[in-house]
């Protein structure tokens, strides 16, 4: 086959695009379940802990989102390797960018559940829940609800930014075009592809997300 | 002959220096239904919420049927109970509040079973069937299925007041529970408490329906500037109040409610 065909570049970029996929799987988890974990402590934690736990949090929030992915991803896979802790193009782009994502999820669902009525939470600790079963039965359904434009949002973002994972030799879908732009020469026909292939990913993710909040919607 | 279901005993609360409870003692007798009234800011609402330590008192004690509510000694040391700690406890005392607080992502059969499925460890046949019951007992059982933002204000505080029948607690504390009520749809909430007070039900009710406390409660507490200043029968502190600052009270309030002052 031709490797200037555009059969053989889809099927070069589409092993470019499997990495993609899990490395903004892996980034998503990460950023899901850390942000998570952050915004409940950063809310529900009480007095004499509280004013520490707002200052760690809001000072990783704040250096997270201040700093650009790609010096993340440098620090993480550059950085430590000079001291000897060689991670892999792809663990090192999971961990970044599930960090940065960490730091933007935890601002969304704090602000999600600082919005609930402090009430509802009340009334459910009030009627002999534990706050942990309260957090699952009245805070979490609802917070997810509130925040699912959001996480699309976001899943969208962070799909298309796993290409800076490039930059780091992440053989993803940027990394397998370039090489087949210094190979083939066929710029706009390899980044072509590579653009529909970006495209034929996330809108799926768009569609789905779309349609989760319609369905959440529609009960009540 | 020990009937004593709740005593609270020197209970006081400040916020940021400013004393909201000073030094407050009642106590109430099982199927009792007590009323405390008093001016805005007197200290009821913390009062009432201090029994089941939605707000953590600065002193006092309280005691649900021989039980210390909210403290315990862990290392020789005593000190107030964690939110988790306090479970247990909470699900002996229901409350309902001013704004009703339904869980708007359930459905109404699902906000009243939640209390029995997860604090009470029911099978979630027999809190669903619970539930139906205690919708029964506020005529609300044709609104099952319906979520809580279909339903008018009063059919949702009875919602409410049926959520917390259905956690079986010895006593229910009421939050001025038709103060965010259109006029028209008090009638059918006070209606359910009525029934509930006939039915032998324990509660405390804080309420500014002066002629509801007089009707229904067996005892008024009249709280002003976080101390009690006037309690007893209800009929007594409502017609015969003894308390300049009670006759005071009564008087602007009965103006509004056309009572005799």
């Amino acid at each position: 086959m031709n490797p200037g065909s555009v059969p053989a570049i889809l099927a070069t970029l589409l092993a470019g695009a499997l990495t993609a996929l899990q490395i903004a799987t892996g980034a998503a988890l990460l950023a899901f379940a850390l942000g998570l974990l952050l915004a409940v402590v950063n809310v529900f934690v009480r007095a004499p802990l509280a004013r520490a736990t707002h200052l760690v949090i809001g000072a990783y929030v704040e250096w997270m989102r201040n700093v650009p992915a790609l010096a993340h991803l440098f620090i993480l896979y550059f950085g430590l390797a000079s001291v000897g802790w060689q991670l892999s193009p792809k663990v090192a782009a999971i961990t970044g960018l599930g960090l940065v994502g960490a730091a933007v999820l935890c601002d969304v669902f704090s602000a999600a559940m600082r919005a609930l009525p402090a009430g509802q939470r009340e009334a459910a600790l009030a009627c002999g829940l534990t706050p942990l079963q309260a957090l699952q039965t009245v805070v979490l359904p609802q917070v997810l609800q509130f925040t699912l434009p959001a996480l699309g949002n976001y899943a969208t973002q962070l799909i298309k930014d796993t290409a800076i994972a490039s930059a780091i030799a992440a053989p993803e879908i940027m990394f397998y075009a370039r090489s087949l732009v210094t190979s083939t020469f066929q710029t706009p026909l390899i980044y072509g592809c590579a653009i529909l292939l970006y495209a034929s990913v996330i809108y799926p993710v768009n569609w789905a997300f779309a349609r989760l909040e319609r369905r959440l919607g529609a009960g009540r | 002959m020990n009937d004593t279901l709740l005593t609270v005993n020197g209970l006081k609360k400040s916020y940021g220096g400013t004393p909201v409870l000073r030094d407050i003692s009642f106590s109430l007798r099982k199927g009792e239904t007590l009323s405390l009234i008093g001016p805005s800011g007197s200290g009821k609402s913390t009062c009432l919420r201090c029994i089941n330590f939605l707000e953590r008192p600065d002193a006092g004690e309280i005691s649900l049927d021989g039980e210390r509510i909210g403290r315990v000694m862990k290392r020789g040391r005593e000190r107030d109970m964690s939110d988790r700690e306090l479970a247990p406890q909470r699900r002996h005392i229901g409350m309902v509040f001013q704004l009703f607080y339904l869980w708007p992502h359930l459905t109404v059969r699902d906000n009243v079973a939640l209390p029995a499925l997860k604090a009470g460890g029911m099978s979630r046949s027999d809190a669903r069937k619970l539930a139906l019951q205690s919708l029964d007992r506020v005529h609300l059982l044709h609104k099952a299925d319906d979520y809580p933002e279909r339903l008018s204000g009063g059919e949702q505080q009875r919602v409410a007041i049926a959520r917390t029948l259905a956690q079986k607690a010895k006593l229910i504390l009421f939050d001025e529970p038709t103060s965010a009520l259109d006029p028209e749809l008090v009638g059918e909430v006070l209606t359910v408490i009525r029934e509930l007070a006939d039915d032998g039900l324990s509660m405390i009710l804080v309420t500014h329906e002066i002629r509801f406390a007089r009707d229904v409660a067996d005892r008024v507490i009249f709280m002003d500037g976080g101390v009690i200043v006037e309690e007893g029968p209800a009929a007594k502190v409502i017609d015969r109040p003894q308390k300049e600052r009670t006759r005071a009270f009564l008087g602007q309030v009965g103006a509004a409610e056309g009572l005799p002052a």
